[in-house]
């Protein structure tokens, strides 16, 4: 991706539409918004909650694609921003800027996918999961929270498992729901006995650093979504990078071929002063 | 009798020698030795880092960068890890294909020379003097905009290292020729010319300002004029050479700021606009340029638009 459309990154003032719980630490808030409507699976946007910050969060749903029009972000609260979101009432304004960033790109009809969603993570992978059962690739969801109370999406995840257009499959650490266990073991299994064409992953990273070494060991290629600190959006400020590469423009889905030469993936981020930190 | 680079495009400021006129300009990427390297591959004919200051600085919290159209607006607030840590990047970027220059700001005159001093240590081939930074009290144009301290800190920072000296001045001045001769005096090797304007943008809907801090530096196309003029001036009224910046996109601005008496360019929001290829993009164009009006180097045109 080289020029960025200046439109895109134009700050537009939107109205909550709605607010859904989707559990006790999370919500979705949805908007109305042309550009994000026409965005695609696993790009993010920067959301502004006026006079408090402005966080990247990807899209959980986008608006062409949504029975109401409606595009959403789905937010956990981690700190003062996600709070104040997290607080915001259907009719209070946010700022938008986006979509950006590169996207998931879905194997084509009748292949076969592994989509690994840890926690809050499965916000950027509902959109390409949707997309996924649209195209007719075989889909195998495997998704790990904490706790039963953790899990989100169940709504929409549970209605495809219904309809046997997803195979899911769920994880918990305590065992309160689905498997007992870590996401990255049930994942193993699930490589180790069936033939996959990509793996898909987003959440924690130590998990995702599991998932592709997994996945380079039986030589599928995978596309993960990774997180840093984003200030620009734009590619410019540095805020972002991972190895030669910016999250918020050459990312936030990443492949294979770019994973193995990013020393920092599963080692180390940079945190607000650009100190490296481990992950 | 000189004779002729077989490169056109190879030029020189200040003693380091450069394969081409354009370099990453200050504050754009420049966090760590992996994107500088990348800025560095994809054609730039040097890399300025982010500024550095003695101790790690978290920056302001978001909105840090807005669009507004004609160009961008920030105020990120200098985030960095403080000279300590950066002298790893620094130290990792030993075998870098292009000159190494170091932006380095301070509260102090002091602390611009102990930084100075420490990135030169771990391999700088060059320091520029943040003098400039319009949103970060007590740092850059606050220190910059006043001749005795510009003098001072130039002096200083002259006095502990023995690579060019650049000092980056701000335009937020009625006079920005005074404050270039102050830094000239003082030793500075070359100038850069110029950081952002201070500038602001509100949100009617919300009535609030957008940026965190409220106020920031406008880049980009917006100030190209003012940064054109500004290199014009000194080219008038200085013997020293000038590292023009403020809104290229093209090559043929960047010919234009060469003409106005820049010895080589930064490019900053361009990057945004065009990506990394702009350094590309950039070269070739004033390469066909020096082919089309017949000129042997790029050095021949710098100051041309002076001629009676």
């Amino acid at each position: 991706m080289s020029a960025y459309p200046t439109e895109v990154n134009r700050m537009r003032i939107v109205e909550i539409k709605a607010v859904k719980d989707e559990n006790l630490n999370v919500k979705t808030i949805f908007f109305e918004d042309d550009l994000c409507s026409s965005a695609e699976a696993g790009q993010f946007v920067m959301v502004w909650i006026p006079g408090v910050d402005e966080i990247p969060l990807t899209l959980s749903s986008i608006g062409s694609r949504s029975k109401d029009g409606l595009s959403s972000v789905t937010v956990a609260e981690v700190g003062e921003a996600t709070r104040a979101l997290r607080g915001m009432e259907a009719g209070e304004l946010i700022g938008v800027r986006g979509p950006f960033g590169n996207h998931f790109e879905t194997v084509s009809r009748g292949g076969r996918a592994l989509v690994v969603g840890g926690g809050i993570g499965m916000a950027s992978l509902m959109p390409l999961i949707e997309r996924l059962v649209e195209n007719d690739v075989e889909t195998t969801v495997l998704f790990g929270v904490k706790s039963r109370s953790n899990l989100l999406f169940m709504e929409r995840l549970g209605e495809l498992s219904a309809q046997g257009r997803i195979r899911l499959l769920v994880t918990t650490e305590d065992g309160t729901y689905g498997a007992e266990g870590l996401v990255t073991e049930a994942a193993e299994k699930v490589l180790s006995s069936g033939r996959f064409d990509v793996v898909y992953s987003c959440g924690p990273e130590a998990m995702m650093y599991k998932i592709f070494g997994l996945a380079e060991k039986l030589g599928i290629p995978v596309q993960l979504s990774l997180e840093r600190i984003i200030r620009c959006a734009i590619g410019i400020c540095g805020s972002c990078v991972v190895g030669p590469y910016r999250v918020c423009r050459d990312g936030p889905i990443f492949t294979s071929d770019r994973l193995r030469v990013i020393r920092d993936f599963g080692r180390f981020r940079r945190d607000f002063n650009g100190r490296k930190t481990p992950i | 009798m000189r004779s002729q680079p077989s490169n056109p495009l190879e030029t020189e400021v200040a003693g380091l020698r450069l394969r081409n006129p354009t370099m990453l300009a200050s504050g754009i990427l420049g966090t760590t030795s992996d994107i500088l390297r990348r800025a560095a591959q994809s054609g730039a004919g040097a890399v300025v880092t982010k500024s550095v200051g003695p101790k790690p600085r978290e920056g302001y919290p978001n909105p840090t960068v807005v669009e507004v159209g004609c160009g961008l607006l920030n105020a990120v607030g200098l985030p960095n890890p403080g000279i300590q840590a950066f002298a790893e990047e620094i130290r990792d970027l030993g075998d870098l294909e292009v000159p190494l220059i170091v932006s380095v700001y301070g509260f102090s005159p002091e602390e611009y020379a102990e930084v100075a001093e420490a990135a030169v240590e771990a391999g700088a081939d060059a320091v520029e003097l943040n003098l400039s930074c319009p949103h970060v009290k007590g740092a850059g144009a606050d220190v910059g905009s006043r001749p005795e301290l510009v003098s001072e800190i130039v002096e200083r920072v002259k006095g502990v290292v023995d690579k060019p000296v650049f000092a980056k001045l701000t335009p937020n001045v009625s006079d920005i020729v005074g404050l270039a001769e102050a830094a000239v005096e003082a030793g500075a090797d070359a100038l850069t010319a110029i950081n952002t304007l201070r500038a602001m943008a509100i949100d009617v809907e919300t009535a609030r300002p957008i940026l965190s801090n409220r106020i920031g530096g406008l880049s980009g196309p917006a100030i190209k004029p003012v940064a054109v003029r500004c290199v014009y001036e000194l080219h008038r009224e200085l013997d020293v050479p000038i590292i023009g910046c403020g809104g290229v996109t093209s090559w043929r601005d960047a010919v234009e700021f060469m003409l106005a008496g820049a010895s080589a360019v930064q490019v900053g929001t361009a990057v945004a606009l065009k990506g990394l290829n702009i350094f590309r993009l950039i070269t070739e164009g004033v390469k066909s340029y020096l082919e089309r009006k017949g000129y042997g180097s790029v050095r021949e045109i710098v100051g041309l638009s002076h001629r009676g």
